[in-house]
């Protein structure tokens, strides 16, 4: 969101607010489109993963702050929400369904506040490395203490049990849906609001170059740890969320899975726009349920499409998706697209190729078979280590050339838009 | 040394720091007093310590011994944000911007803090006039207006110095210190440069590291020159134009 | 109590001179390259591994030798088409792909090998107990690792105090900016440490794989405890890591063998209060907070120092 310019013609305010009114509107409207059990529940993880997914993007994409622990915000936030949520049904509080997600937040946040001034001290590796070691701390820690933690079981609630709102029970996984998009929408107007304040700037300022923020009377130490605060908060509503979803709280929430997948999500997406880590948590949420029927070893491609976005496009996929910006208000997309087009079969073969040798090695032992586009193939075959080989390196070195012509095609063509007038 | 107007305390007084890194000093006593209002230039070969001097003052690095005045407050041993804060702005040799964020942003960050706005999470930083004129004000003055919404990082290296040079006197601070602004600038280029500090700085305390000595001799109302992080010499430029062991040490160098 | 002593103390230095073999490496690594390496302790992993499939086919003695080679090589392998293409991103994206490499590690270690821990036995010839301090045998084999690794601790002091590379290496841990200097063969030499640093941690692996458990998750298990040994002694600070490592692996071997809880020393607590925060750290035992105790003392040394133990530079 850095690049966006301050003062904008009449139109992109308009496109602005369409924008987001959209999202909104699809929200609404999908559950009447997919209305299926399955869908629902996906649909739910996928809100609750986005939310996670934004509030840790105020830490590495708007703080530059790489975070390894992020989860413990969103598992005590978890945690906080159940507690409370049972507390609400003990005690006959009157304070509905709905408001728990606060609560969560505000687990996140107490969190944030004690630990956060410590941690924030130092950014970069460092940073990285005690967000790590605190990380374990904590989920090494929720083990011990199993009054609030519950042990290995967790802390259970019944969401059914608060008083209601609106008529809603909040049984069905419908009525969860809209609560997780409720939630989804004000989170994200909430964190969109925190980058145009003038702490969000700052937090951009301090991401380039915390050096020269000394210099122009702010403490960077003092905007990372507030950066942190709010991250705490919104990763303690996402996990308020989850704690609502799945009427459970347990360590896993805490753990390192959990805080390599919001990692994942987020670079993935691209954390240079508002809307990547968006993208990403779709996606990744998307993978996440879709691979694990598929395959037994899905976190293995996780683990490469992870490699893949850091070596070759660091800018995530909202980072692909923007560089076509220039090109296509200067009308030179289409010069580009035929070099795409090319590429699509050798990359595909490439992709494939990488695919058969992992399920091949994977289902060595078993011998279950590989269905791969409608082709089955036996892992213990020679005629599918022959074809595995065969894509791999055939895919890959005619991939190559094709990749080295989108190259060529789009200097020309950023050239091109460049002498148009449009940064590219 | 004479510099400390009468009934006012001295803008920038230095006295007896110096400067160690393990066992070799860096800087050693030394004293400067830069006037209100006046334009002072610190030369010197290189290697002299000028940078140095820069980062102690703008409490970038702490002195080993010694006290830095602002203003008649001491500032040796506070931080870089809070001597800023209390009216002290610098720039920096290398270009030292936000690179990723656009040159209106860059400018108006360096807003923020003076127009009070701090860590406010509140606030939508679009909707604040005061910033926005004074951001504009400043984009106009630098001629950078028209580069707005370029990332900080892609501008020419002469359009980041000019850059460099409105982050700097964005907060409006009453004592602005340069660190060779106009270092790699082409002919054409200083020219610019040099009207522009003058008429940025008018009405405030400038102190200004500079090779170029027509930028110096031009500019400056005082001169120190230093000299194995020590000052050998602080005068008008006339008096620094004569004054022998100048000669010997720094210009007769330059004469070669 | 004596005999826990003795043995605990003899356990914890070799746990520690373990951690030295890997965190050496890593601070080497980090000084000189400016990378913290994620998939340091899979490399560690991949050398259990290896070293038990060797010793499968080979005997474990060619394993020895053979197995840190080869994930040496991976290492080099890592450093001249990984990071050396994503060095222009930054430092955050080259931690980011060996966090992404640790992950794929872990994931193709447990394709092969699966996730229960494989049968990787101490050598026939290791096989015995060396002594009999009271009334436990202490295994020939733990002896044998202690040796190897205090081996590799000289021969690491030999290379940095007399030899050329040695001088480099050691330059570029006082002075960081200066390895840009080096001059051409800049990129040879960072591949070098990359691949020598990979292979101890393979070398670490091979022999620890016996006595503890060779398991797909032993890299996750242990890489956390690594970087708080690092950060612990101080980035990028040698004597640092080593005083770290050996403090961190008796402390935490300490703790395992120590069964008392605040209730065995000072009595339970008052039954009807009922389950609270108070009683689960009234009875946890010392032995169970065992893993969380080297974060313990990170964060102590966090708020108290926050270079760590003989850290000078602040990232």
């Amino acid at each position: 969101m850095t690049l966006t310019s301050t003062s904008k013609p009449a139109g992109d305010g308009l496109r602005f607010y369409g924008v987001w009114l959209l999202g909104i509107a699809a929200l609404i409207v999908l559950p009447m489109i997919f209305s299926s059990g399955g869908s629902l529940t996906s649909f739910s993880l996928i809100g609750i993963a986005i939310v996670f997914a934004l509030s840790y993007n105020i830490l590495l994409g708007q703080t530059g702050l790489l975070s390894f622990g992020h989860a413990v915000h969103y598992g005590l936030g978890g945690f906080a929400a159940c507690h409370m949520m049972n507390a609400v049904v003990a005690h006959k509080w009157p304070i509905p369904l709905p408001f728990i997600p606060l609560f969560g937040g505000l687990g996140g946040l107490v969190f944030a506040i004690v630990i956060g001034w410590v941690m924030t001290k130092r950014a970069g590796t460092v940073f990285a490395m005690i967000s790590l070691g605190i990380g374990e701390l904590v989920a090494s820690s929720s083990l011990i203490l199993r009054s609030v933690f519950g042990g290995e079981a967790g802390i259970t609630t019944d969401r059914t049990a608060l008083p209601k709102m609106f008529g809603w029970s909040f049984g069905p996984q419908l009525q969860v849906y809209y609560l997780i998009a409720f939630w989804l929408v004000l989170s994200a107007i909430a964190m969109y609001a925190l980058t145009r304040t003038p702490l969000g700037r700052i937090s951009n300022a301090v991401r380039d170059n915390p050096e020269r923020v000394q210099f122009i009377g702010y403490d960077p130490h003092v905007v990372r740890y507030l950066a942190f605060c709010f991250a705490g908060f919104f990763a303690g509503v996402a996990g308020g969320l989850a704690a609502i979803n799945f009427e459970i709280a347990n360590s896993a929430y805490l753990g390192a899975i959990q805080s390599g997948l919001v990692l994942f999500s987020t670079f993935i997406g691209g954390t240079a726009y508002f809307f990547g880590p968006i993208l990403g948590a779709i996606l990744v949420t998307y993978l996440q349920l879709g691979l694990t029927s598929l395959t037994s070893v899905w976190q293995l491609y996780f683990g490469i499409i992870f490699i893949g976005i850091v070596m070759f496009s660091p800018g995530g996929i909202a980072g692909l998706l923007m560089m076509h910006r220039p090109l296509v208000r200067a009308g030179t997309l289409r010069t580009v697209i035929p070099s795409y087009l090319v590429a699509v079969v050798p990359t595909v073969a490439l992709a494939c190729g990488v695919i058969l040798t992992i399920e091949t090695v994977a289902r060595f032992a078993g011998g279950d078979v590989i269905n791969l586009l409608g082709i089955g193939f036996k892992p213990a075959s020679p005629t599918t280590w022959i074809s595995a080989a065969v894509l791999v390196v055939g895919g890959g070195l005619i991939a190559r050339l094709t990749w080295r012509r989108i190259a060529e095609a789009w200097d020309r063509a950023a050239t091109v838009a460049r002498d148009r007038g449009y940064l590219a | 040394m004479s510099g400390a107007v009468s009934g006012q305390s001295a803008a920038i007084e230095v006295r007896a720091v110096e400067k160690r890194f393990g066992n070799v000093s860096i800087i050693r006593d030394l004293n400067l007093s830069v006037a209100q209002g006046e334009r002072h230039a610190i030369i010197g070969p290189n290697g002299a310590g000028k940078s140095t001097t820069f980062n102690l003052i703008s409490g970038h690095i702490k002195p080993t011994s010694g006290e830095v005045k602002l203003n008649g407050e001491v500032i040796s041993g506070l931080r870089p944000f809070e001597i800023n804060r209390r009216g002290l702005s610098r720039s920096f040799q290398v270009t030292n911007v936000f690179a990723r964020m656009s040159v209106w942003e860059n400018v108006r960050c360096a807003v923020l803090w003076a127009t009070g706005h701090r860590y406010a999470f509140w606030k939508n930083v679009d909707s604040l006039p005061e910033v926005r004129e004074r951001t504009a004000k400043i984009l106009d003055d630098i001629h950078l207006m028209h580069r707005r919404d370029v990332p900080a990082g892609l501008l020419t290296y002469a359009e980041q110095r000019e850059l460099e040079i409105g982050i700097t006197i964005a907060s409006g601070a009453t004592v602005v210190m340069l660190d060779e602004p106009t270092a790699g600038m082409s002919n054409a280029e200083t020219e610019r440069a040099v009207a522009l500090i003058r008429r940025l700085t008018e009405g405030k305390t400038l102190v200004i590291v500079e090779h170029d000595m027509s930028v110096v001799f031009g500019l400056a109302d005082r001169i120190s020159v230093l000299v194995y992080g020590h000052i050998i010499a602080s005068g008008t430029p006339e008096e620094i134009r004569r004054d022998p062991k100048v000669k010997e040490a720094y210009l007769g160098e330059e004469a070669h | 109590m004596l005999e826990l002593i003795v043995i605990s103390t003899l356990n914890g230095v070799l746990f520690g001179m373990l951690l030295f073999l890997l965190s050496s490496g890593l601070t080497v690594i980090f000084s000189m390259m400016g990378v913290l390496n994620f998939a340091h302790a899979s490399f560690y992993m991949l050398g259990a591994f290896f070293g038990f499939q060797l010793t499968k086919w080979i005997g474990f003695w060619p394993a020895l030798v053979l197995a840190p080679l080869l994930v040496g090589a991976i290492g080099m392998a890592v450093e001249r088409y990984g990071l050396r293409n994503t060095h222009k991103h930054g430092h955050v994206a080259e931690l980011l792909l060996t966090f992404g490499l640790a992950f794929a590690i872990e994931e193709v270690v447990s394709m092969i090998w699966g996730k229960s821990p494989v049968d990787y036995r101490v050598p026939a010839l290791l096989d015995f107990p060396a002594f009999t301090i009271f009334s436990t045998n202490y295994p020939a084999y733990k002896l044998f690792m202690l040796a190897v690794s205090i081996v590799i601790f000289v021969g690491l002091l030999i290379v940095l105090k007399r030899t050329r590379v040695g001088l480099i290496v050691q330059a570029a841990l006082t002075h960081p900016h200066m390895v840009g200097h080096l001059g051409h063969n800049v990129g040879r030499v960072f591949m070098a440490v990359f691949g020598v640093g990979s292979a101890l941690a393979g070398l670490a692996g091979v022999i620890a794989g016996p006595a503890l458990v060779t398991q797909s998750d032993m890299a996750a298990a242990l890489g956390p405890i690594l970087f708080v040994v690092i950060v612990f002694g101080g980035l990028g600070s040698l004597p640092g890591a080593f005083i770290a490592s050996l403090v961190i692996g008796l402390v935490q071997t300490f703790a395992v063998a120590l069964d008392g809880s605040l209730a065995s020393a000072f009595g339970p607590l008052d039954p009807s209060a009922g389950p609270s925060v108070l009683t689960d750290i009234w009875n946890v035992t010392i032995a169970q907070v065992a893993p969380i105790v080297p974060y313990l003392l990170l964060v102590i040394i966090l708020i108290v120092r926050p270079m760590g133990l003989m850290g000078t530079r602040e990232s």
